[in-house]
Protein backbone atom coordinates (compact mmCIF):
# COMPACT_ATOMS: atom_id res chain seq x y z
CA UNK A 1 0.00 0.00 0.00
CA UNK A 2 3.08 2.26 0.81
CA UNK A 3 4.47 1.69 -2.44
CA UNK A 4 1.49 2.43 -4.22
CA UNK A 5 0.71 5.78 -2.07
CA UNK A 6 3.99 6.86 -2.72
CA UNK A 7 4.25 6.17 -6.55
CA UNK A 8 0.87 8.18 -6.91
CA UNK A 9 2.14 11.03 -4.76
CA UNK A 10 5.01 11.60 -6.46
CA UNK A 11 3.73 11.74 -9.69
CA UNK A 12 0.99 14.61 -8.66
CA UNK A 13 3.33 16.60 -6.79
CA UNK A 14 4.06 18.32 -9.56
CA UNK A 15 0.12 19.02 -10.73
CA UNK A 16 -0.31 19.56 -7.01
CA UNK A 17 2.07 22.26 -6.81
CA UNK A 18 0.72 24.24 -9.89
CA UNK A 19 -3.07 23.66 -9.03
CA UNK A 20 -2.39 25.47 -5.86
CA UNK A 21 0.03 28.45 -7.52
CA UNK A 22 -2.99 29.21 -10.18
CA UNK A 23 -5.66 29.35 -7.36
CA UNK A 24 -3.85 31.67 -4.78
CA UNK A 25 -2.63 34.02 -8.23
CA UNK A 26 -6.29 33.98 -9.18
CA UNK A 27 -7.99 34.07 -5.73
CA UNK A 28 -11.16 36.50 -6.18
CA UNK A 29 -11.26 36.80 -9.95
CA UNK A 30 -14.81 36.09 -10.99
CA UNK A 31 -14.79 32.44 -12.24
CA UNK A 32 -11.34 31.29 -11.23
CA UNK A 33 -12.55 28.52 -9.07
CA UNK A 34 -14.46 27.03 -12.30
CA UNK A 35 -11.46 27.61 -14.31
CA UNK A 36 -9.00 25.70 -12.24
CA UNK A 37 -12.32 22.72 -11.48
CA UNK A 38 -12.59 22.62 -15.90
CA UNK A 39 -8.79 22.98 -16.12
CA UNK A 40 -8.35 20.21 -14.18
CA UNK A 41 -11.49 17.55 -15.57
CA UNK A 42 -10.29 18.30 -18.53
CA UNK A 43 -6.61 17.48 -17.61
CA UNK A 44 -7.85 13.94 -16.04
CA UNK A 45 -9.96 13.48 -19.32
CA UNK A 46 -6.46 14.10 -21.47
CA UNK A 47 -4.59 11.93 -18.81
CA UNK A 48 -7.76 9.06 -19.85
CA UNK A 49 -6.86 9.38 -23.67
CA UNK A 50 -3.18 9.74 -23.00
CA UNK A 51 -3.10 6.37 -21.52
CA UNK A 52 -5.68 4.29 -23.25
CA UNK A 53 -3.82 5.50 -26.28
CA UNK A 54 -0.41 5.24 -24.59
CA UNK A 55 0.14 2.60 -28.11
CA UNK A 56 -0.42 4.91 -30.72
CA UNK A 57 1.01 7.65 -29.18
CA UNK A 58 4.69 5.63 -28.59
CA UNK A 59 4.73 4.91 -32.75
CA UNK A 60 3.46 8.07 -33.58
CA UNK A 61 5.68 9.91 -35.31
CA UNK A 62 8.43 6.93 -36.04
CA UNK A 63 8.27 6.80 -32.52
CA UNK A 64 9.11 9.67 -31.07
CA UNK A 65 5.41 10.76 -30.33
CA UNK A 66 5.87 10.48 -26.81
CA UNK A 67 8.59 13.10 -26.68
CA UNK A 68 7.09 15.43 -29.26
CA UNK A 69 3.97 15.20 -27.59
CA UNK A 70 5.17 15.43 -23.59
CA UNK A 71 7.42 18.80 -25.25
CA UNK A 72 4.60 20.53 -27.22
CA UNK A 73 2.43 20.64 -24.10
CA UNK A 74 5.12 21.56 -21.72
CA UNK A 75 5.78 24.56 -24.36
CA UNK A 76 2.15 25.50 -24.54
CA UNK A 77 2.25 25.87 -20.68
CA UNK A 78 5.46 27.74 -20.86
CA UNK A 79 3.67 30.36 -23.57
CA UNK A 80 0.21 30.52 -21.44
CA UNK A 81 2.66 31.68 -18.61
CA UNK A 82 4.40 33.80 -20.20
CA UNK A 83 1.27 35.19 -21.40
CA UNK A 84 0.14 35.77 -18.37
CA UNK A 85 3.13 37.51 -16.66
CA UNK A 86 3.27 39.68 -19.30
CA UNK A 87 -0.24 40.76 -19.26
CA UNK A 88 -0.41 40.97 -15.50
CA UNK A 89 2.88 43.69 -15.83
CA UNK A 90 1.04 45.47 -18.67
CA UNK A 91 -2.36 45.90 -16.41
CA UNK A 92 -1.56 44.91 -12.88
CA UNK A 93 0.24 47.94 -12.02
CA UNK A 94 -1.89 50.29 -13.78
CA UNK A 95 -4.75 48.75 -12.06
CA UNK A 96 -3.39 48.59 -8.94
CA UNK A 97 -1.93 52.76 -9.34
CA UNK A 98 -5.73 53.54 -9.82
CA UNK A 99 -7.50 52.01 -7.70
CA UNK A 100 -5.64 50.28 -4.63
CA UNK A 101 -8.29 47.74 -3.68
CA UNK A 102 -8.04 44.19 -3.63
CA UNK A 103 -10.76 43.87 -5.57
CA UNK A 104 -9.27 45.43 -8.93
CA UNK A 105 -6.04 44.44 -8.62
CA UNK A 106 -7.13 40.34 -8.42
CA UNK A 107 -9.62 40.94 -11.05
CA UNK A 108 -7.06 42.33 -13.48
CA UNK A 109 -6.13 38.16 -13.79
CA UNK A 110 -9.39 37.59 -15.63
CA UNK A 111 -8.46 37.91 -19.32
CA UNK A 112 -5.36 35.33 -18.39
CA UNK A 113 -7.87 32.74 -16.91
CA UNK A 114 -8.12 30.52 -19.88
CA UNK A 115 -4.14 30.62 -20.07
CA UNK A 116 -4.07 29.50 -16.41
CA UNK A 117 -6.82 27.07 -16.87
CA UNK A 118 -4.57 25.35 -19.87
CA UNK A 119 -1.60 25.35 -17.65
CA UNK A 120 -3.78 23.19 -14.89
CA UNK A 121 -4.72 20.87 -17.57
CA UNK A 122 -1.65 20.33 -18.78
CA UNK A 123 -0.02 19.99 -15.73
CA UNK A 124 -2.96 17.62 -14.50
CA UNK A 125 -2.51 15.51 -17.90
CA UNK A 126 0.96 14.78 -18.14
CA UNK A 127 1.00 13.50 -14.54
CA UNK A 128 -2.28 11.95 -14.25
CA UNK A 129 -1.47 9.68 -17.92
CA UNK A 130 1.40 7.90 -15.66
CA UNK A 131 -0.80 7.40 -12.41
CA UNK A 132 -3.55 5.97 -14.52
CA UNK A 133 -1.38 3.93 -16.46
CA UNK A 134 0.19 2.51 -13.40
CA UNK A 135 -2.99 2.09 -11.91
CA UNK A 136 -4.25 0.08 -15.10
CA UNK A 137 -1.01 -1.97 -14.38
CA UNK A 138 -2.46 -2.92 -10.87
CA UNK A 139 -5.60 -3.42 -12.21
CA UNK A 140 -4.14 -6.07 -14.73
CA UNK A 141 -2.17 -7.73 -12.24
CA UNK A 142 -4.89 -8.36 -9.28
CA UNK A 143 -3.90 -11.63 -8.86
CA UNK A 144 -0.65 -10.76 -7.42
CA UNK A 145 -1.51 -7.02 -5.99
CA UNK A 146 -4.17 -6.69 -3.25
CA UNK A 147 -6.88 -3.99 -3.47
CA UNK A 148 -4.50 -2.37 -0.55
CA UNK A 149 -2.36 -1.32 -3.41
CA UNK A 150 -5.48 0.83 -4.71
CA UNK A 151 -6.24 2.23 -1.50
CA UNK A 152 -2.84 3.32 -1.10
CA UNK A 153 -3.18 4.76 -4.98
CA UNK A 154 -6.69 6.82 -3.32
CA UNK A 155 -4.69 8.02 -0.20
CA UNK A 156 -1.76 9.45 -2.90
CA UNK A 157 -4.17 11.38 -4.46
CA UNK A 158 -5.52 12.63 -1.21
CA UNK A 159 -1.72 13.60 -0.42
CA UNK A 160 -1.84 15.57 -3.99
CA UNK A 161 -4.90 17.56 -3.25
CA UNK A 162 -3.00 18.81 -0.04
CA UNK A 163 0.12 19.84 -1.57
CA UNK A 164 -2.66 22.30 -3.65
CA UNK A 165 -4.22 23.22 -0.76
CA UNK A 166 -0.72 23.87 1.21
CA UNK A 167 0.41 25.64 -1.78
CA UNK A 168 -2.51 27.89 -1.92
CA UNK A 169 -2.60 28.57 1.82
CA UNK A 170 0.99 29.29 1.85
CA UNK A 171 0.85 31.77 -1.37
CA UNK A 172 -2.17 33.66 0.22
CA UNK A 173 -0.61 33.92 3.78
CA UNK A 174 1.66 36.33 1.48
CA UNK A 175 0.68 40.00 2.20
CA UNK A 176 -1.90 41.30 -0.90
CA UNK A 177 0.55 43.97 -2.51
CA UNK A 178 3.75 41.52 -2.01
CA UNK A 179 1.39 38.64 -3.53
CA UNK A 180 1.76 39.50 -7.55
CA UNK A 181 5.53 40.20 -7.15
CA UNK A 182 5.75 36.62 -5.50
CA UNK A 183 3.86 34.56 -7.80
CA UNK A 184 5.05 36.88 -10.86
CA UNK A 185 8.32 35.25 -9.97
CA UNK A 186 7.40 32.02 -9.01
CA UNK A 187 5.40 31.84 -12.63
CA UNK A 188 8.30 32.56 -14.33
CA UNK A 189 11.03 30.30 -12.64
CA UNK A 190 8.37 27.30 -13.13
CA UNK A 191 8.12 28.13 -17.06
CA UNK A 192 11.48 28.48 -17.23
CA UNK A 193 11.80 25.13 -14.92
CA UNK A 194 8.98 23.58 -18.06
CA UNK A 195 11.03 24.73 -20.95
CA UNK A 196 14.22 23.12 -20.15
CA UNK A 197 11.91 20.47 -19.20
CA UNK A 198 10.63 20.14 -22.56
CA UNK A 199 14.12 19.98 -23.96
CA UNK A 200 15.17 17.09 -22.42
CA UNK A 201 12.01 15.51 -23.80
CA UNK A 202 13.38 16.81 -27.45
CA UNK A 203 17.12 15.65 -26.56
CA UNK A 204 16.03 11.83 -25.89
CA UNK A 205 14.17 11.72 -28.75
CA UNK A 206 17.46 12.71 -30.56
CA UNK A 207 15.64 15.55 -32.24
CA UNK A 208 17.94 18.17 -31.05
CA UNK A 209 21.60 17.23 -30.28
CA UNK A 210 23.52 20.30 -29.72
CA UNK A 211 24.96 20.77 -26.07
CA UNK A 212 23.82 17.35 -25.08
CA UNK A 213 26.72 17.12 -22.06
CA UNK A 214 25.89 16.94 -18.53
CA UNK A 215 26.15 20.87 -17.03
CA UNK A 216 26.66 19.44 -13.52
CA UNK A 217 25.93 16.63 -11.48
CA UNK A 218 24.24 17.35 -7.86
CA UNK A 219 22.22 13.97 -7.75
CA UNK A 220 24.18 13.27 -4.22
CA UNK A 221 23.88 16.39 -2.54
CA UNK A 222 19.76 16.62 -3.49
CA UNK A 223 18.32 14.47 -5.67
CA UNK A 224 15.76 15.50 -8.26
CA UNK A 225 13.50 12.36 -7.81
CA UNK A 226 13.99 13.23 -3.70
CA UNK A 227 10.23 14.68 -1.64
CA UNK A 228 12.18 18.12 -1.78
CA UNK A 229 13.81 17.84 -5.53
CA UNK A 230 10.75 16.97 -6.91
CA UNK A 231 9.21 20.60 -5.51
CA UNK A 232 11.60 22.16 -6.30
CA UNK A 233 11.67 21.12 -9.67
CA UNK A 234 8.44 21.96 -10.09
CA UNK A 235 8.77 25.64 -8.34
CA UNK A 236 11.91 26.85 -10.05
CA UNK A 237 13.36 23.84 -12.54
CA UNK A 238 15.88 22.38 -10.61
CA UNK A 239 17.21 19.29 -12.39
CA UNK A 240 20.35 16.91 -10.95
CA UNK A 241 21.41 16.58 -13.95
CA UNK A 242 20.44 18.81 -16.81
CA UNK A 243 22.24 19.02 -20.13
CA UNK A 244 23.97 22.08 -21.21
CA UNK A 245 21.24 22.89 -23.55
CA UNK A 246 18.92 22.67 -20.69
CA UNK A 247 20.86 25.51 -18.55
CA UNK A 248 20.72 27.35 -21.38
CA UNK A 249 17.29 27.52 -22.89
CA UNK A 250 15.95 27.77 -18.86
CA UNK A 251 18.10 31.15 -18.87
CA UNK A 252 16.72 32.23 -22.14
CA UNK A 253 13.03 31.53 -21.40
CA UNK A 254 13.51 33.44 -17.99
CA UNK A 255 15.17 36.30 -19.65
CA UNK A 256 12.36 36.37 -22.18
CA UNK A 257 9.64 36.76 -20.04
CA UNK A 258 11.59 39.28 -17.51
CA UNK A 259 12.14 41.45 -21.15
CA UNK A 260 9.11 40.71 -22.12
CA UNK A 261 7.24 41.77 -19.12
CA UNK A 262 9.78 45.13 -18.39
CA UNK A 263 8.88 46.00 -22.36
CA UNK A 264 4.80 45.40 -21.38
CA UNK A 265 4.64 47.50 -18.31
CA UNK A 266 3.03 50.81 -18.60
CA UNK A 267 4.90 53.54 -18.30
CA UNK A 268 4.27 56.86 -15.49
CA UNK A 269 4.08 60.18 -16.40
CA UNK A 270 4.20 61.18 -12.55
CA UNK A 271 3.70 58.98 -9.21
CA UNK A 272 0.87 57.32 -9.37
CA UNK A 273 -0.84 58.43 -12.42
CA UNK A 274 -0.88 56.08 -15.56
CA UNK A 275 0.39 57.62 -18.31
CA UNK A 276 -2.07 55.35 -21.05
CA UNK A 277 -3.40 52.09 -21.09
CA UNK B 1 -1.88 47.40 -24.99
CA UNK B 2 0.12 47.63 -28.02
CA UNK B 3 3.48 47.02 -25.83
CA UNK B 4 2.15 43.86 -24.48
CA UNK B 5 1.07 42.88 -27.78
CA UNK B 6 4.45 43.91 -29.54
CA UNK B 7 5.75 42.22 -26.02
CA UNK B 8 4.23 38.97 -26.31
CA UNK B 9 4.73 38.83 -30.45
CA UNK B 10 8.54 39.62 -30.06
CA UNK B 11 8.58 36.02 -27.14
CA UNK B 12 6.99 33.83 -29.42
CA UNK B 13 8.86 35.10 -32.55
CA UNK B 14 12.31 34.19 -29.79
CA UNK B 15 10.98 31.22 -28.72
CA UNK B 16 10.09 29.78 -32.34
CA UNK B 17 14.04 31.42 -33.47
CA UNK B 18 15.53 29.33 -30.48
CA UNK B 19 13.44 25.98 -31.04
CA UNK B 20 14.30 26.62 -34.87
CA UNK B 21 17.99 27.01 -34.80
CA UNK B 22 18.62 23.91 -32.65
CA UNK B 23 16.48 21.77 -34.13
CA UNK B 24 18.42 19.06 -36.56
CA UNK B 25 17.48 16.10 -38.19
CA UNK B 26 17.81 12.82 -36.32
CA UNK B 27 20.91 11.20 -37.33
CA UNK B 28 21.30 8.13 -35.59
CA UNK B 29 23.63 5.89 -38.78
CA UNK B 30 26.82 6.38 -36.23
CA UNK B 31 24.82 5.02 -33.48
CA UNK B 32 25.01 1.92 -31.41
CA UNK B 33 21.95 -0.45 -31.20
CA UNK B 34 20.93 -1.97 -27.56
CA UNK B 35 18.13 -4.28 -27.45
CA UNK B 36 16.21 -4.54 -24.03
CA UNK B 37 13.02 -6.71 -23.57
CA UNK B 38 11.05 -6.88 -20.21
CA UNK B 39 9.77 -9.97 -19.08
CA UNK B 40 8.42 -10.92 -15.89
CA UNK B 41 9.20 -7.32 -14.69
CA UNK B 42 13.33 -7.84 -15.42
CA UNK B 43 15.34 -6.51 -17.68
CA UNK B 44 17.21 -9.03 -20.40
CA UNK B 45 19.97 -8.30 -20.39
CA UNK B 46 20.44 -7.04 -17.28
CA UNK B 47 23.43 -5.50 -17.44
CA UNK B 48 24.18 -4.88 -21.65
CA UNK B 49 27.62 -3.42 -22.25
CA UNK B 50 28.48 -0.45 -25.13
CA UNK B 51 31.26 1.32 -26.26
CA UNK B 52 32.53 4.60 -25.04
CA UNK B 53 32.08 7.33 -26.52
CA UNK B 54 29.77 6.58 -29.00
CA UNK B 55 25.41 7.27 -29.20
CA UNK B 56 23.78 4.50 -27.95
CA UNK B 57 20.02 3.68 -29.89
CA UNK B 58 18.16 1.65 -26.83
CA UNK B 59 14.86 -0.47 -27.92
CA UNK B 60 13.21 -2.31 -25.14
CA UNK B 61 10.01 -4.90 -25.80
CA UNK B 62 7.59 -5.07 -23.09
CA UNK B 63 6.54 -8.75 -22.96
CA UNK B 64 4.71 -7.70 -19.95
CA UNK B 65 0.59 -7.51 -19.35
CA UNK B 66 1.26 -3.99 -17.83
CA UNK B 67 2.79 -0.73 -19.04
CA UNK B 68 6.11 0.17 -17.73
CA UNK B 69 7.81 3.66 -17.40
CA UNK B 70 11.11 2.87 -18.83
CA UNK B 71 13.51 5.82 -16.80
CA UNK B 72 17.00 6.67 -16.15
CA UNK B 73 18.49 9.56 -14.54
CA UNK B 74 21.87 9.29 -15.61
CA UNK B 75 20.96 8.04 -19.59
CA UNK B 76 18.39 10.96 -19.30
CA UNK B 77 15.16 9.60 -20.36
CA UNK B 78 11.82 8.24 -19.12
CA UNK B 79 9.44 6.69 -21.64
CA UNK B 80 6.00 5.19 -21.11
CA UNK B 81 6.39 1.31 -22.45
CA UNK B 82 2.86 0.00 -22.93
CA UNK B 83 2.27 -3.44 -22.43
CA UNK B 84 3.31 -5.49 -25.31
CA UNK B 85 4.60 -2.39 -26.74
CA UNK B 86 8.20 -1.22 -27.93
CA UNK B 87 10.09 1.95 -27.93
CA UNK B 88 13.27 3.38 -28.60
CA UNK B 89 15.39 5.66 -27.01
CA UNK B 90 18.62 8.07 -28.15
CA UNK B 91 21.45 8.02 -25.37
CA UNK B 92 24.09 10.71 -25.85
CA UNK B 93 27.90 9.27 -26.27
CA UNK B 94 28.71 8.05 -22.64
CA UNK B 95 32.26 7.63 -20.81
CA UNK B 96 33.02 4.58 -19.52
CA UNK B 97 31.26 3.46 -16.51
CA UNK B 98 27.75 2.16 -15.25
CA UNK B 99 24.57 4.06 -16.02
CA UNK B 100 21.64 2.36 -14.15
CA UNK B 101 17.81 2.28 -15.52
CA UNK B 102 14.68 1.25 -14.01
CA UNK B 103 10.94 0.89 -14.45
CA UNK B 104 9.78 3.87 -12.56
CA UNK B 105 7.02 1.82 -11.21
CA UNK B 106 9.30 -1.00 -10.25
CA UNK B 107 11.97 1.04 -9.44
CA UNK B 108 13.54 -0.90 -6.34
CA UNK B 109 13.46 -4.54 -8.34
CA UNK B 110 13.07 -3.81 -11.95
CA UNK B 111 16.49 -2.29 -12.63
CA UNK B 112 19.84 -3.02 -14.96
CA UNK B 113 23.05 -1.29 -15.95
CA UNK B 114 24.49 -0.22 -19.20
CA UNK B 115 28.06 -1.24 -18.94
CA UNK B 116 29.94 1.40 -20.93
CA UNK B 117 33.68 -0.51 -21.42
Amino acid sequence: MLGALIIVFREIIEAGLIVGIVLAVTRGVKGSRWMAAAGVCAGLLGAGLVAAFAGAITSALAGVGQEVMNASILMLAVCMLAWHNIWMASHGRELAAQARKLGEDVRSGARTLTALGIVIAVAVMREGSEVALFLYGLVVSTATTGSDLLVGAALGLVAGGAVAALTYFGLVAIPQRRLFQVTGWLITLVAAGLASQAVSFLQQAGLVKALDQTAWDTSTILSDTSLFGRVLRTLIGYSDQPSVLQVVVYAVTLALIVTASKLAAPKFVKAGAPARA
Amino acid sequence: MKNNVIAGRAFVAALFAVSGALTSPAHADDSVSIELTLKGHAFTPAEPTAPAGKPLTITLTNMDPTPAEFESKKLKFEKIVPAGGKITVNVRPLETGRYKFDDDYREDTTVGYVVVQ
